[in-house]
């Protein structure tokens, strides 16, 4: 009988640092497979983040550079316009991003810049001890906000996927959800069709993955995976943002993927 | 190829190109805009790389992605600018990356001015960034010694995978010399397969390369910082640079001066000669490393009297020429630091009031 499950090539046999619960192992795992199916392992250049994933080069197997918060899509930028031909991403969470890169990743995203940023959201600083993020939710407890996010004063939580696909430059923009199967499925093959716009030298590409945090939210794993679907899925829509073909979508009013 | 009659800032970016770097990235400031304007035109002609960045900071980090990949990269900014890419270059310098930063410096602190300045020297030699790391700064004195250096720039980044930094004032940027052009260097880094992050196609392996600069546990963290300090040492002790004026006869007071400034001391010791004064001087080339020894020698000398830091800036070179000096004569400072140059007769009266003293 042949093996029917097995590791990645792209991923390493090793144990890693995060948290019981954590969705960043399912996002590794998901990108190693695309990376093992396009075959790209040995022209891939991977860039790690400041937050939970800085070790994330520990369990990929290919090269891998790791930024200052939230510069990583400054560093994509420079490797892909010198060097084209190689597979770059950056893997960034949502402190990362959305708070102190937000300028590199809407200036690479409107450059039409030729990477793939897988963007974790789990509405929470992770690495730093659980503060406030500029994606966590109206009322939502972090140790920066103890009583929890009021709106009046640090705004509403930032929709990354809408706001870069408001962006007139041609690119592939996604939402999906890592909290149970059929969304996990959903968001690998988003992720396939990123780097592969990325390979066909299409566009600028990035999947926002609504991910959880037990430990900083203080709930179990599985009371986790039930509050990213009830508090933030409804907030964050999954679906296809924008794709080169058909431009700007609304995945919120029902069309939720561009086929 | 003859000498062309080019602007600083012109010739700069030319020199990168036939040092073989042909990806630079940047953001537009004054003094120093026309080397971008200039690129922009030149670089799409020789098959390389322009990027306008959308600020200092990222375009520090575009410098460290591609220097990553062992390509040959560099930037030009001016002293704002240079504050905003001191992030990157510590994070460059601890990844054991080689890169090229350019500051054209202009006047501080805050918007300060755009006239020309030396008011950078601290944060060139001591450290703009976090933590402990160095730069080999080297201070051009005429737009042909900018160019010499900077086409010297790229192979001693390689050498100690170090960016290394080249320190002009705005009046090296912005005026116009004859220059010539030395010959054209390769292109490629030599030795970078071992460490940069090309793909593993590229270079043929099957073992992954990693840049990275975090550290958790203490002793490697101490170990890295130790390694690097070596490199440091190292460039202590082959790569001092700096150039002489008048050190022959009995001079009164040693003058140490870089860059513009030490053109107008040169006109001020020929001007003392007239008058039958000698006045000696010691330029460093190379701020870090810094040629103490060559300044201690040359105070030690039984006629001199006293040395003098003349530098555009309130008083930075000065403390570096005092720890060469090691007290053994009184060492002074004369600078200006609002963007108009000390005229020849403003440092002579200086220095005259230091022989009378």
């Amino acid at each position: 009988m042949g093996k029917a499950f097995h590791r990645p090539e792209a991923l390493a046999d090793v144990v890693t640092h995060y948290c019981p619960g954590c969705t960043h192992g399912v996002a590794h795992r998901l990108v190693a497979e695309v990376i093992d199916e396009l075959g790209i392992r040995g022209r891939t250049v991977g860039i790690a983040p400041v937050g939970c994933a800085v070790l994330c080069y520990n369990y990929f197997t290919f090269d891998f550079q790791e930024a200052a918060h939230g510069r990583a899509p400054a560093m994509a930028t420079g490797i892909k316009r010198v060097r084209p031909d190689l597979v770059v991403f950056t893997y960034q969470g949502d402190g990362d991003l959305a708070s102190i890169g937000m300028s590199e990743i809407i200036h690479s995203a409107n450059r039409g810049e030729k990477f793939t940023t897988i963007f974790i959201n789990n509405a929470v600083y992770g690495m730093t001890g659980g503060q406030m993020a500029p994606t966590t939710m109206p009322d939502q407890r972090t140790t920066t906000s103890p009583f929890g996010r009021k709106v009046l004063e640090t705004g509403m939580p930032v929709k990354m996927a809408e706001l870069l696909s408001a962006l007139e430059t041609p690119a592939y923009i996604a939402r999906e959800a890592l909290t149970r199967p059929k969304y996990i499925n959903r968001a690998k093959k988003a992720i396939h069709k990123a780097f592969s716009y990325q390979l066909n030298k299409t566009c600028f590409s990035l999947v926002e993955l609504v991910s959880t945090c037990p430990t900083n939210w203080g709930m179990t794993p599985v009371d986790a995976l039930k509050w990213a679907e009830e508090k933030m899925i409804p907030y964050y829509p999954l679906g296809e943002y924008k794709t080169p073909e058909a431009g700007r979508l609304n995945p919120a009013a029902g069309r939720k993927h561009a086929e | 190829m003859g000498k062309v009659l080019m602007k600083g800032n012109e010739a700069i970016g030319e020199a990168a190109i036939r040092a073989g770097c042909l990806n630079y990235f940047a953001y537009p400031i004054t003094p120093q805009s026309e080397v971008a304007e200039y690129l922009s035109k030149r670089l799409p002609e020789a098959g390389g790389v322009f990027l306008q960045g959308e600020s200092e900071v990222a375009v520090s980090y575009m410098i460290f992605g591609a220097s990553a990949c062992g390509v040959r990269v560099f930037t030009t900014s001016s002293s704002p600018g240079i504050s905003l890419m001191s992030e990157g270059i510590s994070y460059i310098t601890a990844a054991q990356c080689p890169a090229v930063f350019i500051n054209i410096m202009r006047g501080g602190p805050g918007l300060g001015g755009i006239l020309p300045s030396q008011a950078d020297y601290f944060q060139s030699v001591k450290g703009g960034g976090h933590g402990d790391y160095r730069l080999l700064v080297m201070a051009p004195a005429s737009v042909q010694e900018a160019v010499e250096m900077t086409m010297t720039a790229f192979p001693l980044a390689e050498k100690y995978r170090n960016p290394v930094m080249i320190l002009g004032d705005g009046l090296i940027g912005q005026m116009m010399e004859p220059v010539e052009f030395p010959d054209q260097l390769k292109s490629e880094p030599s030795n970078k397969d071992g460490w940069a992050t090309n793909g593993m196609d590229t270079r043929g392996s099957a073992t992954r390369n990693l840049v990275k600069t975090l550290y958790l546990v203490p002793e490697e963290l101490n170990a890295h910082n130790l390694k690097l300090k070596a490199k440091y040492d190292r460039m202590i002790r082959e790569e001092i640079r700096w150039e002489t004026y008048n050190l022959d006869g009995d001079y009164r007071v040693l003058i140490v001066s870089y860059g513009t400034m030490s053109r107008v001391c040169r006109t001020v010791i020929d001007n003392f000669k007239a008058k039958g004064i000698e006045i000696g001087m010691v330029r460093p080339k190379t701020l870090f490393p810094f040629p103490k020894q060559a300044i201690y020698d040359a105070a030690a000398k039984a006629s001199c009297r006293a040395a003098i830091s003349v530098e555009m800036s309130m008083g930075q070179m000065v403390e570096d020429v005092e720890l060469s000096v090691k007290g053994l004569k009184p060492v002074h400072w004369y600078g200006k630091c609002g963007g108009d140059v000390p005229t020849p007769e403003e440092v002579m009266e200086e220095i005259t009031k230091l022989m009378a003293s």
